[in-house]
């Protein structure tokens, strides 16, 4: 069947180094994947076209790129399992990364994150005399982490990449997870205090763009959750982000429904002036439009409280 | 059709317009709703990041009062939405895991057998409803207005969990309410993105570019309003705007809708009773386009 791929072009070395996109029919089997019909278009149309690929099975990562919008790998995206594949395809490069030359991004911001959550296994004491050995059972549950092949997907998708380029990010997060939660790691402490810092795991926005796009189950933003839990659980407890976590608990246990406010309140600490002055203005509209929330002891709890209460103290208790 | 409504928290507080909206849209639709009065917030992704079983058992309970009662649920948030059918997944993927939450609802005299379906207002409409039973309803088709949609990411993803292979229809479900009021949906990019809100707190310059982003590209695509099924959406994108807009040096003023305000102009509804002065960014150039007074 015939297909028309519609592709983003951009050459550096040209008169006018301008992207554009560019149409291509291409003749395509049932099973063809986005990168049959790629290598397709260079080998029998425009030899010009660069795109990187190498196993052409999920294995190595190399030819991320988007499809119709959305991160995926070229060589695992079948044109058939397209919604609306009717149509016209569109294939981009990844997104939140310079692009060298068409469909071929530059890799090394995202591997100088990857370097950034040391990643390898820091252990103490005197090296075995071969592997380091732990119990299967103590590592399964890192298998979907440890299937990452480092593709680029997840990053060229992300929502906080997208405004803030010094995010560390989904990919080095997951793989910073990876090491936390490793029990051969000895490093645990010292690496979920560098996370916990600006640009780290509290930066990411819990859209889920990473889970839905990343092509080996790795769901990183599960794993930044994870890093997040066990930050808070070993007393790193002072950023807003772990104040707000915290803070809704106690909000759900004191109330069973949100009091925005007392949120607020608990997350910035009451004498945060800085932050309420730039807040003031907000709620101020707010009043004026009827609608501020009622703070504090005006914001009534849920009828059968006892309820809610006694099941956030069981949890906690289980802990 | 009757369903158990679940609110959800900022229905009740920062967002009253979207709990008045609904009550007066509701009642044109021939459906009934009881309210969960008893049940807790879901947590909103946010409580699960400390405690996943905290969020998980408060759910199982709210769903289990629905089963109780022989009802679906449905809400009115895209967050909710999203938090209670992740929920919903883990306690029908383990049973384990939802016998150990049952032991926590059980001197309540309640337990959770899993059957409980919840739907968004979005998804009863297109789903539940004869189609004609809510398109008669639209007397006042909203020609000329161009809009734009803004899903809220929980209810966009995981598509697994929100059951996108079996309702592959609910991925544009948003698009398909807005064609239905007449008004003319303008695609865009961001439809799918973070509004920033649950970043506000921890990193507001991050959380005010993704505003100004979306509601920018919505204005320059020449969209007269956006409209959002979720509240903690419109919370920053219209209770934010100004705000972005002056870190920005910049002017927006793109109104921000509930897509029940939006559903009622279109059933002939008058502004008052969709709360629509309630809105932060004010909506009046728009509604003048479709002869709607603020
Ligand atoms: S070519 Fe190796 S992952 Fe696609």
């Amino acid at each position: 069947m015939e297909k028309t791929i519609r592709i983003k072009r951009f050459d550096p070395e040209s008169k006018n180094p301008q992207a554009y996109h560019q149409e291509f029919k291409v003749e395509v089997e049932e099973s063809s994947s986005v990168l049959d019909a790629l290598i397709t278009i260079r080998e029998s149309i425009d030899e010009s076209l660069a795109v990187r690929c190498s196993c052409r099975g999920a294995i190595c990562g190399s030819c991320g790129l988007r499809v119709n919008g959305q991160g995926t790998l070229a060589c695992k995206t079948k044109i058939n399992s397209l919604r609306g594949s009717n149509g016209t395809i569109t294939v981009e490069p990844m997104g939140n990364m310079a692009v060298v030359k068409d469909l071929v991004t530059d890799m090394r911001p995202f591997w100088e994150k990857i370097r950034q959550v040391t990643p390898w296994l820091q252990t103490t004491g005197d090296a075995p005399t071969a592997e380091y050995l732990a119990p299967p059972d103590a590592m399964t549950h890192l298998n979907p982490v440890m299937g990452c092949i480092m593709c680029g997907v997840c990053v060229s998708d992300c929502t906080a990449l997208e405004v803030d380029p010094t995010f560390v990010g989904p990919a080095a997060l997951a793989k910073a997870y990876r090491f936390v939660a490793d029990p051969r790691d000895a490093a645990t402490n010292q690496r979920l205090r560098d996370l916990d810092e600006p640009t780290g795991m509290w930066d990411c926005t819990r859209c889920m763009v990473c889970v839905e796009v990343c092509p080996k189950g790795v769901a990183p933003m599960d794993r930044i959750m994870a890093l997040r839990s066990k930050g808070m659980n070993s007393g790193l407890t002072d950023t807003y982000g772990a104040r707000h976590s915290m803070g809704f608990i106690e909000v759900v246990r004191d109330k069973g429904i949100l009091d925005e406010v007392m949120l607020t309140i608990k997350t910035l600490g009451l004498f945060n002036i800085s932050r309420f002055m730039g807040l003031l203005p907000v709620a101020i509209r707010s009043l004026l439009h009827g609608k501020l929330p009622k703070p504090g002891p005006f914001h009534k709890p849920l009828p059968g409280m006892h309820n809610i209460r006694r099941i956030v103290d069981t949890t906690e208790k289980m802990k | 059709m009757k369903y158990a409504f679940y609110p959800g928290c900022v229905s009740k507080g920062a967002c009253p317009e979207l709990y008045q909206s609904v009550m007066a849209v509701y009642p044109k639709l021939g459906i009934t709703l009881e309210e969960l009065t008893e049940a807790a917030c879901t947590g909103a992704g946010c409580l699960q990041e400390k405690d996943q079983l905290l969020g998980d058992t408060l759910n199982a309970r709210t769903l289990a009062m629905a089963e109780h009662k022989g009802l679906p649920i449905m809400t009115i948030c895209s967050t909710c939405q999203g938090v209670f059918a992740q929920a919903n997944k883990r306690l029908n993927d383990d049973p384990d895991y939802l016998a150990e939450i049952n032991k926590m609802l059980a001197p309540e005299g309640l337990k959770y057998k899993g059957t409980t379906v919840v739907k968004h207002f979005l998804w009863v409409l297109l789903e539940d409803l004869e189609e004609k039973a809510w398109k008669d309803k639209i007397v006042k088709p909203l020609k000329t207005l161009r809009a734009a949609p803004f899903y809220g990411c929980y209810l966009q993803r995981p598509s697994e969990a929100l059951g996108f292979d079996e309702h592959p229809e609910r991925q544009t479900s948003l698009e398909q309410v807005i064609a239905a009021t007449g008004a003319e949906v303008v695609d865009f990019a961001g439809k799918d993105r973070c509004c920033g809100l649950p970043i506000l707190t921890i990193n507001e310059p991050n959380s005010m570019a993704m505003v100004h982003k979306h509601t920018t590209d919505a204005k320059t695509l020449g969209a007269d309003v956006m409209v959002t099924p979720c509240p903690l959406c419109h919370l920053n994108l219209d209770g934010l705007q100004h705000t972005a807009a002056s870190r920005h040096n910049t002017t927006i003023d793109m109104p921000i809708l509930h897509f029940p305000q939006l559903l009622g102009l279109a059933m002939g509804l008058d502004s008052k009773s969709l709360g629509l002065k309630r809105n932060i960014m004010s909506p009046k150039a728009a509604l003048e386009k479709v002869g709607v007074a603020l």
